[in-house]
């Protein structure tokens, strides 16, 4: 896990980082979704920050890119860099306890805690994912895909009401 | 960074395979079966496509010629695209976009998940990446080759024929005739031939499964990987490249 600098400024500009939100799921911080890496302050004063996707086609980089140093301009920090990491790979296990309930009350159920697939194994499901609407365990699968990379779409047997999950990656 | 030019000719060819595929997934959208399936293909098309971008990106960067991923995607001819045949024929049969599907996903998830641990840092991290996401497409094309092979006898003749269709073509994924002996040697790349027992061991296993005769038909003469391409792939790049040719630097 990644946990916020300690000190002054690096700290600062680290918070100011992390209210950025998801252009796709706007009650998310990249924060909460651990797509923020690691936010640090050079002698000249230059802000680096470096970000990793979702997922490798994630369109959302190049906006969460340019809102980054909108914001952090606005704080006073006029030279930022922004950079994009690969490894370690993106997993949903970074999202944070706090995004997960936010995401929930979204109406978008949350990824399961740990991501059953690993790297190299055949994807397995969770026995059942939780309406967020009704909150029933009645719920089935309709598609893998769905509206973004990151979810699926499900259906509820109680509710009778289509979600979206946040699949396990 | 050195100039590595026999390990970028090595990553821009996995980098054709997942774009050319990418693109041929995208026709799919608003073409497939159903709703959630247009879906599925432009998300699996989308994920293909960040891989391709990634891989382009480091193989401009190996070569060091300072070609950019775009450079490479829009601004080279057909001779210079080093996809496997099998990805750059027209699929405009379900069967066939499934059994093709099957196929490169088996083989992108077996080479990713051993490129993960390849010497070169940013070519492990990408395949790290990209293995988790090929596990998905992998479960979708098994799941709909066996639900059409082991299903109506219509639907079992198509995926039969679709498969016997696509079979000639998949041995080229398992060629080394066009890496030269000092990159093979490296840790840095995965040998095409080691994953073909492992490859085709999975996909036959699938194929089983879905009450699908394993295919008999030989392989075809196959030499995308040395530059030379079916009739199909010039009319795909023309569409796929005529915006940025037409319009340089373009952007909205």
């Amino acid at each position: 896990m990644v946990s916020a600098p300690a000190t002054g400024r690096r700290c600062r500009a680290w918070s100011v980082a992390a209210s950025v939100p998801d252009p796709e799921l706007p009650v998310l911080t990249i924060e909460d979704l651990g797509v923020l890496r690691d936010v640090t302050e050079d002698d000249r004063g230059r802000v680096h920050v470096q970000i990793t996707p979702t997922y490798s086609g994630c369109p959302a980089m190049e906006t969460i890119r340019t809102d980054l140093i909108d914001v952090l301009s606005r704080a006073g920090y006029r030279d930022v860099c922004v950079e994009f990491v690969l490894a370690p790979a993106w997993t949903t296990d970074w999202m944070t306890q706090s995004g997960r309930q936010k995401l929930a009350a979204y109406g978008v159920a949350p990824p399961a805690a740990r991501s059953p697939m690993g790297n190299t194994g055949p994807v397995s499901v969770p026995l059942s994912v939780r309406c967020p609407q009704c909150g029933s365990l009645d719920t089935r699968e309709s598609s893998r895909f769905g509206s973004t990379a990151c979810k699926s779409l499900w259906v509820c047997g109680s509710c009778r009401e289509p979600f979206d999950h946040f699949k396990e990656l | 960074m050195t100039a590595q030019p026999g390990l970028a000719r090595y990553v821009l060819a996995l980098a054709d395979d997942a774009l050319i595929s990418s693109q041929r997934l995208g026709w799919w959208i608003s073409r497939a079966p159903q709703l959630e399936e247009d879906v599925a293909l432009a998300n699996i098309g989308l994920d293909q496509l960040g891989q391709a971008r990634q891989l382009l990106a480091h193989a401009g960067r190996l070569e060091g010629l300072g070609r950019d991923e775009d450079q490479l995607a829009y601004f080279r001819d057909e001779r210079d695209f080093r996809n496997v045949c099998l990805v750059e024929r027209v699929q405009d049969d379900f069967g066939v976009a499934m059994a093709r599907l099957l196929c490169v996903s088996t083989w992108q998830h077996a080479l990713y998940g051993a490129l993960a641990g390849s010497t070169d840092a940013d070519l492990a991290a990408i395949a790290a990446k990209a293995v988790k996401e090929v596990a998905y497409h992998l479960d979708h094309a098994r799941n709909w080759v066996l639900r059409l092979g082991d299903g109506t006898e219509f639907s079992h003749a198509r995926m039969q024929a679709a498969l016997d269709a696509e079979w000639p073509w998949i041995e080229e994924l398992f060629d080394d005739s066009w890496l030269e002996p000092e990159v093979l040697e490296q840790g840095a790349v995965v040998r095409p031939s080691s994953l073909r027992e492992p490859v085709l061991a999975r996909v036959l296993e699938v194929l089983r499964q879905a009450t699908v005769a394993p295919p008999e038909s030989p392989p075809a003469v196959s030499r995308g990987r040395h530059g030379l391409h079916t009739e199909q792939l010039g009319y795909l790049l023309a569409e796929m490249q005529h915006l940025a040719r037409s319009h340089p630097g373009a952007t909205w």
